[in-house]
Order: structure tokens, then sequence, then C-alpha cells
């Protein structure tokens, strides 16, 4: 069992090797044997693994290798480790993984850069197993800047376009801003629990070894850290932009899987949360902010990815929301349905611009229900899950969030909470009937729609399925499904949890609400979109602030750039100026300065010292020099000398005496 | 006749001697001046021998002239010898002390 | 020989007693020098067989070193000792322990990469070139493992002299300019070090604050020279004095932060082996200088500066990158980011913790293969192109695909991500420094953003966008003998960074046996400020109102 567990990440990981070394000279088209293969038999070991998992969820598999670094008291094993709660992921991420790649082979093919795709896929897949399986948090983290690192990547895949590397850019340095967090509180956990694994460290927590301020701070730097990457208020803002990469990365990465991983850190670290009231209390409210936040930017995007990716940032404020309400199951709950429903958006998104010639602007579609019937029928499905309307997956989990919220006597989140869910479901529909209803908007001549290629219809049926009855088979009764059970396994040693049990009230009529606001985001959008398409522009014009606010996502990319990027730009050229001026002025003064000192004492040197010496003889030579002018050789001068100095004496003589 | 014209006298023609000496450039004219002041210093010498009855004073003029024209003998040999030499009897022309 | 077998508590015998492999590992690089010199000057391939030949075996006898080295022990090992100026107690003395096995590892390594690099870099005056290069192997060698002070400041003064050669000669742009600079600069700073040294030797040599014996003996003068530690002038000790001094020589050689003006410099004008010797091991003496000599020799000052190299460390992490950011200049870029890095390794050793000073060591090791790696990787670009103006190039991962991937990995070793040797360090830094003092951890930590920051900025103005000068468009990728001599430095990336075990191991009882005793001895002398007062009313009442809280 410990090798199949090994297996699950190694895998992908011996196909990034041969596709990276084999794949441009040897491969090329047909590196997806290599990329999907790889990927599949992980899909096979994970699920053996998950079986033995859901045969015996009270022992966790544990497959230690070696100590990876130790210094001092310091001590980090390479191990791995499935749990219920790692199970739920390594599902997802198996699951939808598998999916994806399959439905790359469709969606890339034929890119010159095909190998290279498979190669960063694999590696995402290596890197974000390693994230949900380790049994450390230092392991975690490999994972999780290795998933950054493939995101990087894959965001930036058409590198020539300058928008995608700089989108990858700003992923990469945005994660790294939460990175800074995670590694800090690992430091933190680190020196407060003398352990990183999770066991000791939870075993530390439920023995109440950690203090409630030191608890507060742990969890508040590992939730900047899940900020960053789950893409929340104030670091969401890489994820619209992230939308710059191949469609199914965005599906994969930044929706399914990548982007939850703060999520399930959070939800990992549970232990650690409860012991810190006051960062439930922040993790719940920036989740509830978030939602409604990226759900009402959301309302008035048209490029048909943005609209999921700001659905997306939204859905996983859902996901902390729940969290921070102390519904932690719930929140990973909305993961595994989010992964399905958002996924199937996006890759149905993936084959409506595949159709329609690489265009996303939802403006210029239209009335596609015709052409791409597949594709229309799987994202509808989706779509009414992720709106909320039972018994579709995404009902059971966001209104068990909702409603833990309320019972939890959240009253201000939740009604965040259900203004994003009938934001979600307005945005959503609106989003299906501009794409696929109503007249044809794009050009005939220049379109001819199709429907995509089986590989990539696949996929989108399979996860269809799943979005339907995902939530439906596990999640009943809300928060005492099978999903709750099998989760629960995993935090049983700590004590909380006690299963929750169905009651009529309050728990019906909130159902009844969550699908009411549902339903009304329907109506909505069919007032809008169907009944009388040109009211949204009237809307519009009438609050023109708003929807330019709106529309420009609040001015938040501009403020960053402004007192973020700007500042951070300017002082790099201010400081290399004083570098290069103040500081290596000091040396270059200090060289000059002796330059000059030594010019000073070569001409000290050579005037005073060596003068001294001409000096002498000078004065020596010229003295004579004038003593020699006496000397005419004519003796008459010489008398006259004579008898002037006589006549002088004389006089002297006479004059004295 | 009171000593002191006498001594004027000498005073006289010695300064007669020395500025003949000092401003000519004949060589025999210069040997001539000196030859005034020697017979300046006798006629001084001489006057004070009468004055003071001494006969010292007339000894030392015997002296003088015998000293006067052996200098005058080997003053005009020099003289001729300059004159093979140099074939002149300006004195400035005989600057070869100054070398 | 009697001395080692005399002093066996802090050296193990040597394996076969007689065999001096530390001599031969330093000395045959100079006989390879020796030996190109007398290459006639036409016979080019001759002269490099025989350089490569030279390091190639230098490093096979380090691999012999290292299979003969006991990493279960903080012992010096293969010591050899040799009487060489008894009047003034110099002596031939080498060793090598955990703290330098992995640095001698690493000279050997990059002095085989840095020769085969410059095949076809250098024109004109090749054979004094690769003698250059060969006699700076057995410098540096020197230098780490050099027991006796005054045979290691010989060593650490002579290195210069071939760097400065090979800067001046073989460099480019301001090259004189850089190697005056790099030369007096690292001068100036040896000056006072060197005055530290004769401090601590003089102190040796007084029977109240040593054995009273004249030593330059490192591990003699660790073991018994007790510096005092009362305040003297403006409040500072004997020991922070020296401390100073030493600080003088070996943060000009790091550089720390504000003597580092002269690395961008170096870097730039030097030849790309120069700038890898430089990044890669010359960087490196400095932060040795620190561990072997100031930590256990200077146990309080040690403690008592903590603060102060911090400070300074941190400065050169954040200022480093962000200087960094602005560079337009390739190799310039680089030498800033080695500013800040270097920081980062400082701040693990004055973490004063084994956690800190592992990280640090292992930084060491670290910076050496990814800085080196980035340096050899522009050198690869300026023999192409003759420009490292990072506004040449643009659409490189089209054109230079193999070369591309090369980078990208670098790059992230440099930039510390998991997975990759960079991160091990730099994590055991900060959990070091977190123990020691939260505030600059957490400051440090803001490095690693911007340190991601100006990496990436870099590739992506190189490597993506789209090849537009007809240059970009037709740049030669990796040659075999390139991708030959990059590779086992990516390798030792992966290695290091997925399991640094050995590489832990063979540290670990040095460290834990440096660090443990610098502890106890700052414990043991421990300046107590009554007690001095004390002492000091006793000595003399008119100092006596000189208040102790000054220092």
């Amino acid at each position: 069992m410990k090798v199949l567990v090994w297996l699950i990440p190694i895998l992908p990981a011996v196909a990034v090797l041969l596709n990276g070394l084999l794949g441009r000279r040897v491969l090329r088209d047909k590196a997806h044997y290599l990329g999907v293969g790889s990927v599949g038999l992980a899909l096979l070991c994970a699920l053996i693994v998950i079986l033995r998992v859901i045969v015996d969820p009270q022992h966790p598999i544990e497959a230690k290798l070696y100590p990876w670094i130790f210094a001092g008291s310091f001590s980090v094993d390479m191990g791995l480790m499935v749990d219920s709660l790692s199970a739920v992921m390594l599902f997802v991420v198996c699951g939808v993984g598998f999916l994806v790649h399959v439905y790359s082979v469709g969606y890339m093919h034929g890119d010159p850069s095909y190998p290279r795709f498979f190669t960063y896929l694999n590696l995402f897949m290596t890197s974000m197993l390693v994230l949900v399986l380790a049994d450390n948090y230092l392991l975690m983290f490999v994972g999780w800047e290795g998933v950054g690192l493939c995101s990087y990547l894959l965001i930036g895949f058409w590198y020539e376009r300058r928008s995608a590397s700089d989108a990858g850019k700003k992923a990469f340095i945005v994660n790294r801003i939460g990175d800074a967090g995670f590694i800090l509180a690992m430091a933190l956990i680190f020196w407060t629990t003398g352990s990183l694994a999770y066991h000791d460290v939870f075993a530390a927590a439920g023995d109440h070894k950690i203090t409630t301020g030191i608890a507060t701070a742990i969890t508040l730097l590992l939730f900047i850290g899940a900020m960053g990457k789950s893409a929340q208020i104030p670091l969401y803002v890489w994820l619209p932009d992230a939308m710059e990469g191949p469609t199914p990365v965005s599906a994969l990465i930044h929706a399914a899987t990548m982007v939850t991983a703060g999520v399930y850190m959070v939800v990992r670290s549970q232990a650690l949360y409860l012991l810190a009231p006051v960062s439930m209390d922040v993790v719940a409210g920036v989740g509830a902010f978030t939602a409604l936040f990226a759900a009402s930017i959301a309302l008035v995007q048209t490029d048909i990815k943005r609209v999921l990716a700001y659905s997306t940032v939204s859905q996983l404020g859902y996901m902390f929301l729940g969290c921070g309400v102390g519904a932690f199951t719930s929140g990973l709950f909305h993961v595994m349905t989010h992964a399905f429903f958002k996924g199937l958006l996006f890759l149905g998104a993936g084959s409506v611009i595949h159709a329609m010639h690489e265009e996303q602007d939802m403006r210029r579609m239209g009335g596609l229900r015709r052409h791409i019937r597949g594709t229309y029928d799987t994202m509808l499905l989706a779509t009414i899950a992720i709106a909320g309307i039972p018994p579709f997956a995404g009902f059971w989990s966001k209104d068990e969030i909702l409603a833990s919220a309320i019972k939890g006597g959240h009253v201000l989140w939740w009604v965040l909470g259900l203004c994003a869910a009938f934001m979600t479901s307005f945005y959503m529909f609106r989003l299906i009937f501009m794409t696929f209803r109503g007249e044809e908007r794009f050009d005939p001549e220049q379109v001819h729609p199709h429907e995509s290629p089986p590989s990539m219809l696949q996929p989108l049926r399979i996860l269809a399925v799943l979005s339907v009855i995902g939530g439906v088979i596990v999640g009943i009764p809300p928060e005492n499904g099978l999903f709750h059970k099998f989760v629960a396994h995993a935090f049983h040693h700590h004590g909380e949890h006690a299963a929750h049990t169905f009651h009529f009230w309050p728990d019906v009529p909130l159902m009844l609400l969550s699908t009411v606001i549902a339903l009304g985001g329907l109506y909505l959008a069919y007032l809008f979109y169907i009944q009388d398409p040109e009211r949204p522009k009237r809307l519009a014009e009438k609050f023109a602030f708003a929807y330019e606010t709106l529309l420009n996502k609040y001015y938040i990319d501009e403020f960053y750039d402004a007192y973020i990027v700007r500042p951070v730009k300017w002082s790099t050229g201010a400081l290399w100026s004083v570098d290069a001026r103040v500081v290596d002025g000091v040396v270059n003064g200090f060289g000059a300065f002796t330059r000059l000192y030594a010019n000073w004492s070569g001409i000290v040197d050579r005037w005073v010292v060596d003068g001294a010496v001409n000096g002498v003889g000078a004065v020596i030579q010229s003295g004579s020099r004038a003593f020699r002018l006496i000397q005419t050789g004519v003796v008459q001068n010489y008398l006259l000398v004579m008898a002037l100095g006589l006549f002088v004496f004389a006089t002297i003589y006479l004059i004295v005496i | 006749m009171p000593l002191s014209w006498y001594l004027v006298f000498g005073a006289l023609l010695f300064m007669i001697g020395v500025v003949g000496v000092l401003t000519r450039r004949n060589v025999i004219i210069v040997l001539m001046s000196i030859e005034l002041m020697l017979n300046a210093v006798n006629v001084t010498l001489i006057s004070f021998s009468h004055y003071l009855q001494d006969l010292r004073g007339q000894i030392f003029t015997l002296f003088i002239i015998a000293v006067a024209a052996s200098e005058a003998a080997i003053g005009l040999a020099l003289v001729i010898s300059m004159y093979r030499g140099k074939s002149t009897f300006n004195l400035d022309e005989v600057n070869v002390l100054k070398w | 020989m009697e001395y080692i077998l005399a002093h066996a508590d802090y050296l193990l015998p040597h394996p076969d007693g007689v065999t001096p492999l530390l001599t031969f590992i330093i000395f045959l690089p100079l006989l390879g020098a020796l030996a190109t010199l007398v290459i006639p000057k036409t016979e080019l391939r001759l002269m490099k067989a025989v350089a490569v030949f030279c390091t190639v075996v230098t490093f096979l006898l380090s691999l012999v070193a290292l299979s003969n080295f006991d990493g279960s022990t903080h012992k010096m090992q293969l010591a050899e000792y040799h009487s060489w100026i008894p009047s003034i107690g110099v002596a031939y003395f080498l060793g090598v322990d955990g703290l330098s096995i992995l640095l001698v590892l690493l000279t050997t390594l990059l002095s085989i990469l840095v020769v085969v690099c410059s095949f076809n870099a250098i024109h004109g005056m090749q054979k004094a070139y690769y003698s250059c290069l060969l006699f700076l192997e057995t410098g540096m060698l020197g230098v780490f493992l050099a027991l006796d002070f005054f045979l290691f400041y010989i060593f650490w003064e002579i290195m210069l002299v071939p760097m400065y050669f090979l800067i001046g000669i073989w460099g480019h742009g301001r090259k004189l300019y850089s190697a005056i600079k790099f030369f007096l600069y690292t001068l100036f700073g040896s000056v006072f070090m060197l005055l530290g040294i004769l401090a601590l030797y003089s102190f040796n040599s007084t029977g109240d604050y040593g054995t009273g014996e004249l030593t330059f003996n490192i591990i003699e003068l660790i073991n018994n020279v007790r510096v005092p530690t009362e305040p003297i002038f403006v409040g500072l000790s004997s020991q922070d004095l020296i401390f100073l001094a030493l600080f003088l020589g070996f943060a000009i050689k790091v550089p720390m932060f504000p003597f580092h003006t002269w690395l961008p410099d170096a870097h730039t004008d030097a030849p790309t082996a120069g700038s890898v010797v430089l990044a890669g091991v010359l960087l490196k003496m400095g932060t040795y200088g620190f561990v072997r000599f100031s930590l256990p020799l200077l146990p309080t000052a040690s403690h008592n500066m903590v603060g102060f190299m911090a400070t300074l460390a941190i400065i050169g992490i954040l200022y480093g990158a962000l200087v960094a950011m602005a560079q337009r200049d390739m190799k310039r870029l680089i030498a800033y980011s080695s500013v800040s890095h270097m920081g980062f390794l400082m701040l693990g050793i004055f973490a004063l913790n084994p956690e800190g000073v592992t990280g640090g060591v292992i930084q060491m090791i670290n910076h050496g293969i990814s800085t080196g790696a980035l340096f050899l990787l522009v050198g690869i670009i300026y023999e192409r192109r003759y420009t490292r103006e990072i506004a040449a190039f643009s659409g490189l991962a089209t054109t230079v695909p193999i070369f591309a991937v090369f980078f990208a990995i670098t790059m992230f070793s440099s930039i510390g991500l998991p997975g990759l040797n960079g991160f091990v360090g730099e994590f055991l830094i900060l959990v070091g420094m977190f123990k020691t003092n939260v505030a600059y951890a957490t400051l440090a930590v803001l490095g690693i953003i911007l340190g991601a920051a100006y990496m990436l900025w870099l590739y992506q103005r190189t490597m993506f966008g789209e090849a537009t000068t007809p240059e970009n468009q037709t740049m030669k990728d990796m040659n075999f003998r390139e991708i030959g001599y990059m590779l086992p430095l990516v390798i030792l990336m992966f290695w290091i960074g997925l399991y640094p075990r050995p590489y832990l191991n063979l540290m670990r009882p040095t460290v834990d046996h440096y660090v443990t005793q610098m502890q106890e001895r700052h414990a043991a002398e421990r300046y107590d400020p009554q007690r001095a007062t004390r002492q000091a009313s006793h000595d003399d009442e008119a100092d006596a109102d000189v208040p102790a809280e000054d220092r």
C-alpha cells in the first residue's frame, strides 16, 4: 500500500521526466500517451488507496520514506499519508485531473508545444498530489509551491503573448506573498510544537499545548497563505488574469484543484483554527466578503472565462465562509462539488471557445445551443448545480455552508452569502443565456460553430453526471451524510464534530429559502437576457457609475499598481542610484581621496622634501652667480672697489672717531 | 709755508693719480698715474720728515723711488708683452683674470 | 605527526598515517599551473587537457577524502602537521571537518566546470589564463583546509592575485577598475583581519587569557584563548573589537551591505569563469570565516553582535533584491541577487542555533551551485551574443528551448522553490532565525517575495515574448559540452532539494559541536556588570564611575 501511495505522485513525475527529455524530438503529437497514461495509472492507484481508506477509515495509511530536512532539533520526514480528508482531495485531484488530461488531448491538438503542455500538466499533478498527500506542513509546502510553479508555467504557456507571461508572473508573485505567511506559520508551528508533522501538531493542539494567542498567530499566517493560493481578498487579483492560460488549465488548476488547496489547508488545520476564534471570524469574514465582492464583479463581465474566474473566487469565498463558521466539512464538501461543476463549466467554456475559433467575448456569441448541443446540455446542468437549485450537487454543499452560518449566529455572513448566492445564480444564467440562447450575434460567414471531438465531450458528460448526483448521493441528510461521516474520521481524534442531526426546523425552511433565491436569480437573468435583451443596457446607462466600477473590477488592480507595484519599482531605481552614487560612491570616494592624497603627497615630496635638497644647491648656485658678477677681470674695477672701500672705511673712521 | 700746504698738495697729487688709474684705459697712462700716486706719497713723506725733523721719512722715500723704478720697469715689460699678445694697450680688453 | 597523536581528543588519527592527501588536493592544481606554463603557446589542446586533467584529479582526490571522511564526528580529520616557523609558532597544519569538506568538494567541482566552460570563451594569453585558474584553485582549497591562522592568511591573500589577473586581463568593460577595486577592497578588509588574528595570537601568548604559548594553531586558539569581555573602549570589549576586526575582513568578502559594491563590478567585468568562482567559492570564504573563527573564538561578541549582524543581513536581503530589480545587465542583476542571498546566509549563521547555522552552511553550497550555474548560463549567452543587456534578448524560449529549461531550473533553485536545493537552506535559516528573533525572520521573508519578483521578471524579459531581432531568432542552443557542464549542477540542485540527507549528515556533528561549544562558552564568560563594577572600583577609584551599562 505504501508503494502504491508513493506511486500516485511519482507516476506523473516520471512522465514529466520522459516527456521533458523526449517530448520535443521523439513523442511530439503522441505526448499524451505518456501524459494521460501516467495520470490514468495514478488514478487507478488512487482509487485503490481510496477504497482502502473507505474500508478502514480509522487508520490512515502512512508512507514515510526518509528524513528529509533535519538540523538541530528540527526534523521533517519525506512522508505521505492518506486519511479520509486526503482521500477526498485525492479523488477530486486524480478524477478531475484525469478528465482534464483527456479533454486536453482534443483541446490542445495541433499546438506546436503539445508535449510541453503535457509536461507541465503532469508536473502539476505531481505537485498537487504531493500537496494533498503530504503528512507534514513542509512537504505540503513543497506541493504548494510546486502547483504555484506549474500555475506560473501554464498561465504563461503561450509565452509569446505579453499578457500571458505577465499574468503568470503576477500569479507567482502574489502567491509568494501568501507563501511568506505560510513559511512564517511553519516556523511558528515548529517552535511551538517541536514538529511539523500533522500528527504531532494536532496532538499538541488537542492537548492544549498551544495558547490561544499563538494559535491565532499561526492560523492567521496560514490563512495568508490560503488567501494567496485560493484567491481571497486582498490577494485574489491573480486569478482573473490567470485565464490567459489554456482553458483546460483554467479548469484543472484555477477552478477544481489548485485554488482549493487553501481550503484544504484550512480544513486540515482545523484543530488549530478551533483554538483561535478570532482567526475563525477572520476566515469567515474574508470568505463572505470575497464571495459577494467577486460575484458582483462577475455580474457585468463579458469575457466568458472571466465570468467563470470571478465565479471561482466567489465560490472559494463560500468555502472559507464554511470553514470560518466551523463547518469545515461543508467547506470541503463544497470543494468537491465545486470541482465537478466548475471544472465542467470551464471545460464547457473551452468547448465553446473552441467552437467559436478562440472567441471569448459573450457579446459576440448567442444562439449557440443549436450548434453545440452537447456542450450546452452539460453546461446547463453545471449552471443549475452552481446556482444551487436542488437536487443538484451545488445546492447541498452551498446550503450547508449558509445554514451553518445562520445556525452559528453569524447573521451578517449569512446575509452576505445569500446575496452572493443570488448573484451567482444571476450571472451564471446570464452566461448561459448570452452564450447559448437568443439570436446569433457572430458573423456566420466567418464563424462556423462546430461541436467538439468526443475526447472533449466525454469528460464533460462524466462531470455533468457528477454535478447532478455528486451532492445528493453523499450529502443527504445535510451535515450528516456519507461524506461528513467519512471525513469526520480524519478528525475524530480531536473530539470535535459531534454528528449533526437533521431537524425540520430550521433546516427545511433554510433550504427552501436558498432554492427561492437561486430561482430568483434565474428569473432575473431570464428577464434581462431572454425577455428583453435591451434592458441590461438601459440599466447600465442609468447606473453608469456602478456599472463602470463593476466593469473595472472596483479598480483594485489599478490601486495595487499605483500603491504597491509602482512604489516598489520606483524604489528599485532609487535604491540603485543610491547604491551607485552613495554606497559605491563612498568606496569610489575613498579611492578618489586616496588618489588625491597620493597626488598631494607627490607634490609635497617633489616640492618640499626634495625641494629642500635642491633648494640648498640652488641657493648656493644662484648666490655664487651673483658674486661672480663682481669678478669682471678688469683690474680697474677691482681698484675702484678697493678705493671705494678705502673711502668708506676712512669715512667711518673719521665719523666714529 | 705751513705743513698743511704740502699735505694738501700731496693729497691732490694722489687723487689725480687715483683718478688716472681708475678712469684711463691706456695701460701706459695707468702706469704713469701709479707713478704719480707713488710720488704723491713721497711728497707727503718728505714734508712730514722735514716737519718732524726725522730722516726716516726721507729714507722711505728713497726706497719708494727704487721700488717705483723697478715697478715701472716690470710694468712696462708687462705692457710690452701684453701688446705683443693682444696688440692693444686698452685695459678693458685684458680681462683674462675673469674666466 | 607527533602533534596529531598527542591531541587525539580533537583530531581524528589519519587513516593510514602517512598519505598527505590534503596536501595533494591543495597543491596538485598549483603543479598543473606550473605545467601549463611550460607548455608551448601553440599547444592549446594540450594546455586545456592538462588543466582539465588536474582539476578532475583534484576532484577525484577530494572524493577520496570524502570516502575517508568520518561523518559521525566533529573532529578534524586527515590532519597533517609540520612545524614551519617555530620561533613564532607557525605550522603547516591542514585538516578537514564537516564544515569544510563540502566546501572543498564544491570548489573542486566548480573548478572543473570553469575550466571546461572557458574553452571557447577565452582568446589570447590562454596559457596564463589556465594557470591562473589552477593557481586560484590552490588558493581557495588552502583557505578551507588550513588550520593554522598564518597559513590561512597566506592562502586568503594569495588567492587575490590570480583573481586580479583573471578580471584585469580577460574581463570585459571597465575591467581594470573592477580588478583593482576587488583587490584593494579585499586587501583593506584582510589587513584588519590580520590585526584581529594577531590580537588573538597575542592574547593566547599571555598566560592570563591563554596558554602562554606562541601559536597560530586555530584549534589550539579555539580551545584555549579566552578573550576578555570587559568593556575597554567606548563600551566595546576586547572580544567585540577583535570581532569587528575579523568582521571587516569577512564581511567585505561575503559581501555584506554596505561593503558589497565591489561585487557587482567584479562579477560584471570578470570572465565567466571568474564570476562563477567568485560567486561559487570566494564569497563563501567570508561566511566560512564567520562560522569557523568568529563564532567559536569570540562567542560573547558574536552574541552581542546578533542585532548588528542581522540588521546588516536584512538590509542586504531587501536592498540587494530591490536593486537587482533595477538592473539592465544580467550579470549585474545576478550579482545583486548574490548580495541578497548572502544576506540570508549571514542571517542563518547569526541565528546562533543549530538550525540556522546548518541552514547557513548548506546554503553556502546551494548558493555556490545555483549562482554558479546562473553565471555559467549567462556566460553561454555572452559567448554567442557578446552582450548581457537584458533588453537585447526576447523570446529565447522558442529559439533555445534547452537553454530556457536549464535557466528556468536554475532560476527556481535560486528563488528557493521547494524541491530544489535553495529551499532547504532558506527554510532552515528562517526557522533558525525565527527562534532567535521573530522580527528579523519576518523581514527576511519579504526577501523571498522580492527574490521571486526580480528573477521572474528577468526570465520573462529574456525568455518570453516573441523573438524579434534576427540575433534572437537565430541563436544557437546549448551544445553537448555546455549541457555537460550544466548537468552536474542541475542534478545537484534536485539532489540537495529532495534528498539533502547525506549533506546534512556530514555537517551535523560539526555544526552541533560548534554551536554547543559557543553557547557553553558564552554562558561561562557572560559579562556580569556588577562584578565588573566592583572589580573596577576595587582596582581604581577614579575609573569606577564609568557606568557598566555603557557597554
